[in-house]
């Protein structure tokens, strides 16, 4: 199982992803922003951080660099395309995704431990995953999903809603949202679910000596799948 | 030529800035002001002459790259 993680200018999480993969399996290779291809891949990662200062708009100048025409081939011919935090945004920019992660409602960054359900296991990330709702880390000031009513209309017709923020027992209400997603969205697939882009960053909970380790759970599900 | 563009958010979306903004200005005592919608502004200078078709590439720029259509609108002054 090939992956890769790309790097932007900005981004600050991509070696912890890294470590993340390669725990549980993955041969990774780390690629730059400017490169003008991606080495044979079965997953492809656009992991957090701040691409390029987050300028203009969170993922948009990401959205346009020479790497990204390569993603977006992929994604287009059914490659598994992961992305976290800011890597959802460059989705959203992209186009691979539908909607938008505007400003956190209430003007703060948020960083803190949430609860998350996995809402559809019809799809390679979370096919068979033994556990529901995870304990996930969020760390973000643009993570309030936004789209369009027929967007959302389309997402839910096509079980497009992957994770929504709740509470520990699996409870949905506006007081487990921290940033006022549009109906607890944390996490959308694109169509044909090879896309997945989320707010929740797994990779940073993946070992019991941190707040939570139910990372483990995503990324071990994500191999078993690959075999 | 220079062309200048203002994009901001549509109505309805959610400004939170803006309400910022707003509320501060009330609470400076500026009583009169209802509501504050935050944008952004762009100079761009083209080295295209003919006014017509540098408002027209801006515009291409506009939908591709200056405004998410999802949330924003831009406008060409």
């Amino acid at each position: 199982m090939k992956s890769s993680v790309i790097i932007f200018p900005g981004s600050n999480c991509d070696r912890d992803m890294e470590v993340a993969l390669k725990k549980f399996g993955f041969k990774n290779q780390m690629v730059w922003h400017n490169d003008s291809g991606i080495p044979k891949s079965d997953l492809i990662v656009l992991p957090g951080g701040f691409s390029y200062g987050d300028y203009l708009r969170c993922g948009s100048i990401a959205a346009k660099s020479k790497i990204i025409k390569s993603v977006i081939d992929f994604a287009n011919s059914g490659g598994l395309v992961l992305g976290i935090c800011n890597g959802f945004q460059i989705l959203t920019e992209t186009g691979l995704l539908p909607g938008i992660l505007q400003q956190n409602k209430y003007q703060k960054f948020i960083c803190k431990n949430v609860y998350v359900k996995v809402n559809d296991t019809g799809n390679k990330y979370f096919k068979n995953i033994k556990k529901k709702i995870l304990e996930l880390h969020i760390a973000h000031n643009e993570g309030n999903y936004f789209c369009s009513e027929n967007e959302l209309k389309s997402l839910n017709n096509n079980n497009q809603i992957a994770v929504t923020y709740c509470n520990e027992n699996g409870m949905e209400s506006s007081e487990f949202n921290p940033n006022g997603a549009l109906c607890n969205i944390a996490g959308i697939f694109s169509k044909n679910k090879n896309i997945l882009g989320m707010m929740p960053h797994p990779e940073r909970v993946i070992d019991k000596s941190l707040s939570s380790n139910d990372g483990n759970f995503f990324f071990q599900n994500l191999v078993e799948n690959f075999k | 030529m220079k062309v200048n563009v203002i994009v901001t958010l549509k109505e309805g979306v959610l400004d939170p800035q803006g309400k910022a903004i707003q509320q501060t200005l009330n609470g400076m005592s500026f009583s009169e002001v209802k509501e504050v919608r935050q944008g952004k502004y762009f100079d761009i200078e083209v080295n295209i002459e003919d006014e017509k078709k540098a408002k027209a590439k801006v515009e291409e720029m506009c939908k591709k790259l200056l405004a998410n259509l999802v949330i924003e609108d831009y406008k060409i002054l």
